[in-house]
C-alpha cells in the first residue's frame, strides 16, 4: 500500500466536551448544539464563520447533518453526516483534514452527540443494523452486552486472559474519570467490587459494560495559519487510518482492521508505538481496547493482558490510557462515544487537560471501533496526534 | 443433562394468567426465507448459485462475487460452539422474564459462523448440530443441540418454547367419530399427553372405534361444530385447560359441481369443513391464546387437518376439494389472528386415507390414521407449521412448488375422447 500524502498544515482546535447526563429529557439537537456552542466560543468564533460542518449522532431521527444546519441556522459549503459510532472521530477528521488541506472548507466543526431518553436505548437496538435484526436480537436480545461477551469469551480462551486482567483496566480508568469533573462516574472502583459485580452477559459483568447516557464532544479543524492567526492552542496530525469490514473470514472476531493499515500508520506518523506519551482507545468493553493495544502495535497479538500487567495505566503512570476516564467511567453518549478519545487527546498534546492532563504530553494515539453490524465490529479508525501549539 | 418434565400442578385460579410475550418479529424480507425453511423442519441456508459461497446472515447479494443469485439449500447441520454468552439481562420482555439465556457462536461445518441459541446440554467448545425452529414470533431460529441426543433433551425449557410436545400437555380431538381419531389418541398418550377429550357429535348414534376411545381413557365429551351452542358450551368447560386442538371433524363426499346436481353436500361440506372450523376457533381461540405464554405446559398449537386437494382442486372430489381449500386459508388468517400471542397453528396435509370408506374407489397409496397420527406428534414435537404427510399430499407439494399451473392442468384433463 502506498504511503498516503501527509496532513501537514492542518490543525485541531477547540476541543470542548459537554458534562454527561445519564438521562436526559432534552434532544440530540440540544447536546449537538451545546457542545458546537462551546467549541466556536472556545475558538472565538461565531456559528457564520463556520463552512464546514460534521456530524455523528443516533438520535437525530428523522433529521440527519442536512436538517442541522437549517435547525442550528449553519451556511456550511462542506457537511458530511458520520454514521459510525466509536470509529466516527479518526474517520471524521481524515475526511476534515483532507478537505481544509484541499481548500473546499476553511473550518470545520466535528461534533458527535446523543440524547439518552429513558427507553432510548431499547429503541436505538430495535433498528440498529439488518443483520442485527435478523441474526442477533433473535438469540436471547442481550443487545452489544451479549455480542461482545462471545467475544471476550473467545479472547479469553485463545489468550488465557482472565477476568483480573480487564479488570485492571476498568479500575484505573475510574481512578482517571475521578479526576475528570464531567465523568458520570463518581465513586472509586476496586478490583473486589469488579470481580463481584452483577453479571449481565457472562463473562461480561457491570463494570466491563458503559453507561449510556446524553452528552456531545466537538473539536474544529482548521489550517494551521488560521490557527495561529487566531491564536489558538492546536494539535497536528501526524498520521490517520480507517478500514472497514477487515478480516471477514475470521469466523470470530479476535483482531480488527488496524491490522491491515497499521504500519501505514506509524510510518505516515514517522513514530513508533513506545514514542506515545498517551493511549485513548475505543473502551466499549475492556477486550476491545486490549485489541487495539496489540493491533496497533504496542504488543503482539494476545499478549495485552500481559503487557498491561505491569503498566500504570493512569495519569500519572508509564502507559496513560483513556485519561478522562473513557466510556467505561465517563459514560457513553452515544456517537459521543467515538469522540470522547481523541477530544481528550486534543486537550492533552495542547496542555488543556486540566485534572487529568499527563505532564508534557506530545504524542497521542487515539483509536476508534465500531458497529457491531451483527457478529462483530465493522469500523476501524485510528489517529496520531501530536502538539502543534500549546495553551 | 435435562431434568425431566414433571406434570404441571394444578393452575392457582387466584392468579394472573402471564400475558403473552414475544422474542423480536421483524425480519428482512430475506431472512423469511429462514422461517420457511423451520415451518417444515429444514436446516436451509443460501449457497451463491455463481460461487457456491453459503451465506450467512441472509442476503440480497452474495458477499464474495456480487451475485444475486442466492438459492435457499439443505445444509450440512454440523458445527462447533467457539463461544458462549448466558445473558442476564435485556430490554425485551421476552427474554427478561426467561433469563438466563444461553446464546453462543458456532462455526457452521458448511462455511459461515452463525449465533444460534444453545440447549442446555451442550457442553463447552463442543460439536453440535444445528437445527431451525420456529420460536413464540412465528420466525425461524437456530439452534445448537448436543451431538447425540441425550436423555430429556426435548424437555429443556427452551425446546419446550420452540416446540409444541404433547407430552404433559391436554389436547382435544374435535370430532371422535373421525376415522382418525383413535389412532390419534395413541400416538398422543404415547407422547405423553396428559389429558385426552374428545367432541362427540350425535351421541345417540352408535360408531365402532366409541369403545377403543373409552378403553384408552379419552374423555368424550357432546360437540357437535355445526352447532354453535354445543361448540360455545364445551369452550366454556375445557377452553381455558385446552393446550392442544386437533380438528380432526370433516365432511366428506365424492363430487364436483355438476354431478351432485344439488348444493346439499357443499353445504355440510362448508359447515363441517369451514364453518366448523370458524366456531371451534371463536370458541376456543381466545382461551387458548390468553394462556400461550403460561409457563412450560402452555397452550401451544392449533392443528388443522386437511386434504391436500387444499393446494390444488383433486377430482372426483371436487366439491369437497372447495371447502378444504376455504379451510386452509382461513387457517392462514389463524395464523395471523394467533401470533400476537404465540400461539401455533399446525396445517397436515394428507391424500386419500385408508380408514375413510368414500376414497373406496381411488388407487393406492392411502395415508393410514396411524400413519397420520404419528405425522401429527412429530410435527407438534419440532414445532412445525407445515407437514406433509404420505408420498401423494408430498408428490402434489412438489409439484405445486414446480409450477401451479401445471398441475393444474394435470389436475382437470377431460380424459380421452371417442
Amino acid at each position: 500500500m502506498a504511503r498516503p500524502t501527509s496532513y501537514e498544515g492542518v490543525a485541531l482546535v477547540a476541543p470542548f466536551s459537554t458534562p454527561y447526563q445519564r438521562y436526559s429529557i432534552d434532544t440530540a439537537h440540544h447536546w449537538i448544539a451545546t457542545a458546537l456552542r462551546g467549541s466556536l466560543r472556545a475558538a472565538g468564533l461565531k456559528p457564520g464563520d463556520l463552512d464546514g460542518f460534521e456530524v455523528a449522532s443516533f438520535t437525530l431521527f428523522p433529521d440527519t447533518a442536512v436538517g442541522l444546519t437549517q435547525h442550528l441556522g449553519l451556511c456550511p459549503r462542506w457537511l458530511d453526516h458520520i454514521p459510525m459510532g466509536g470509529a466516527s472521530a479518526g474517520v471524521a477528521l481524515r475526511r476534515a483534514a483532507r478537505a481544509v488541506q484541499a481548500g473546499d472548507a476553511e473550518i470545520i466543526a466535528c461534533v458527535a452527540g446523543d440524547t439518552n431518553h429513558i427507553d432510548s436505548f431499547r429503541q436505538l437496538l430495535s433498528s440498529f443494523s439488518r443483520f442485527a435484526m435478523d441474526a442477533s436480537y433473535p438469540y436471547g436480545y442481550g443487545g452489544p452486552n451479549a455480542s461482545f461477551a462471545l467475544l471476550t469469551d473467545r479472547y479469553m480462551t485463545e489468550y488465557g486472559a482472565t477476568r483480573e486482567d480487564f479488570g485492571r483496566l476498568c479500575v484505573a480508568q475510574r481512578a482517571n474519570a475521578l479526576k475528570n469533573p464531567n465523568a458520570v462516574m463518581k465513586k472509586p472502583l476496586t478490583m473486589e467490587q469488579y470481580l463481584g459485580a452483577r453479571p449481565i452477559a457472562d463473562p461480561i459483568a457491570l463494570f466491563d459494560c458503559v453507561m449510556p447516557c446524553a452528552g456531545a464532544e466537538a473539536f474544529l479543524v482548521m489550517s494551521e495559519d488560521r490557527a495561529r492567526a487566531l491564536n489558538l492552542p492546536y494539535a497536528r496530525l501526524a498520521g490517520a487510518i480507517e478500514r472497514h469490514n477487515a478480516h471477514a473470514d475470521d469466523p470470530i472476531q479476535l483482531r480488527g482492521g488496524w491490522t491491515m493499515d497499521v504500519d501505514v500508520l506509524w510510518d505516515q506518523a514517522g513514530m513508533a508505538p513506545q514514542e506515545m506519551d498517551l493511549v485513548q482507545t475505543y473502551d466499549d468493553y475492556p477486550v476491545i481496547s486490549m485489541m487495539q493495544i496489540e493491533d496497533l502495535g504496542f504488543c503482539a497479538k494476545g499478549e495485552a493482558p500481559a503487557f498491561l500487567r505491569d503498566k500504570d495505566l493512569t495519569v500519572a503512570g508509564d502507559f496513560p490510557h483513556n485519561t478522562s476516564g473513557g466510556q467505561l467511567s465517563g459514560g457513553q453518549a452515544g456517537a459521543a462515544g467515538g469522540f470522547i478519545g481523541m477530544v481528550e487527546a486534543i486537550r492533552q498534546v495542547t496542555g488543556q487537560a486540566g485534572g487529568t492532563q499527563v505532564p508534557g504530553a506530545e504524542h497521542a494515539l487515539v483509536s476508534g471501533f465500531g458497529m457491531i453490524n451483527f457478529d462483530r465490529g465493522l469500523c476501524s479508525s485510528a489517529a496520531v496526534l501530536t502538539t502543534g501549539a500549546r495553551a | 443433562m435435562t431434568h425431566p418434565l414433571s406434570p404441571p400442578p394444578k393452575k392457582n385460579p387466584q392468579k394472573r394468567s402471564v400475558s403473552p410475550t414475544r422474542p423480536p418479529e421483524v425480519r428482512s424480507r430475506a431472512a423469511l426465507h429462514l422461517t420457511a425453511a423451520a415451518a417444515e423442519g429444514r436446516f436451509a441456508l443460501q449457497r451463491c448459485a455463481d460461487c457456491g459461497k453459503v451465506q450467512y446472515p441472509p442476503r440480497d447479494a452474495c458477499s464474495a462475487c456480487l451475485s444475486t443469485d442466492l438459492p435457499w439449500q439443505d445444509m450440512a447441520p454440523g458445527g462447533t460452539l467457539i463461544a458462549e454468552t448466558t445473558v442476564q439481562t435485556s430490554p425485551r420482555l421476552y427474554f427478561r422474564e426467561r433469563m438466563p439465556w444461553r446464546a453462543g457462536t458456532v462455526q457452521l461445518d458448511a462455511g459461515p459462523t452463525v449465533l444460534a441459541h444453545i440447549h442446555g446440554d451442550v457442553k463447552r467448545h463442543a460439536r453440535v448440530r444445528v437445527t431451525v425452529r420456529l420460536d413464540q414470533a412465528g420466525q425461524g431460529v437456530l439452534v445448537a443441540l448436543p451431538e447425540t441426543d441425550t436423555p430429556n433433551m426435548e424437555d429443556d425449557p427452551l425446546m419446550r418454547a420452540l416446540s409444541a410436545d404433547p407430552k404433559h400437555r391436554r389436547v382435544l380431538i374435535t370430532d371422535a367419530r373421525s376415522a382418525q381419531a383413535p389412532a390419534l389418541a395413541r400416538a398422543l398418550q404415547k407422547a405423553g399427553a396428559a389429558i385426552i377429550f374428545a367432541g362427540e357429535p350425535e351421541s345417540w348414534r352408535p360408531y365402532p372405534q366409541r369403545a377403543e376411545l373409552e378403553a384408552l381413557g379419552v374423555q368424550i365429551l357432546p360437540m357437535d361444530v355445526t352447532d354453535t351452542a354445543s361448540v360455545q358450551k364445551l369452550a366454556g368447560e375445557i377452553g381455558g385447560k385446552t393446550d392442544i386442538l386437533i380438528n380432526t371433524a370433516r365432511f366428506l363426499r365424492p363430487g364436483g359441481v355438476l354431478d351432485r346436481g344439488d348444493t346439499g353436500f357443499a353445504r355440510d361440506e362448508l359447515e363441517v369443513n369451514y364453518l366448523g372450523l370458524m366456531r371451534l376457533a371463536q370458541a376456543f381461540g381466545p382461551a387458548m391464546c390468553a394462556r400461550a405464554s403460561d409457563g412450560v405446559n402452555a397452550a401451544a398449537a392449533w392443528v388443522n387437518l386437511l386434504s391436500v386437494g387444499a393446494l390444488s382442486n383433486a377430482r372426483p372430489f371436487g366439491a369437497y376439494s372447495a371447502s378444504q381449500a376455504g379451510a386452509y386459508s382461513l387457517s392462514q388468517s389463524l395464523r395471523a389472528e394467533f401470533r400476537p400471542s404465540g400461539l401455533r397453528v399446525m396445517n397436515v396435509f394428507f391424500g386419500p386415507t385408508e380408514e375413510d370408506d368414500w376414497y373406496q374407489p381411488l388407487p393406492p397409496p392411502r395415508v393410514t390414521a396411524s400413519a397420520l397420527a404419528r405425522s401429527v406428534v412429530d410435527g407438534l414435537q419440532r414445532g412445525l407449521e407445515d407437514v406433509w404427510c404420505g408420498d401423494i399430499a408430498q408428490d402434489l407439494r412438489d409439484r405445486f412448488r414446480r409450477d401451479p399451473k401445471v398441475l393444474e392442468r394435470e389436475m382437470t384433463l377431460g380424459g380421452e375422447g371417442a
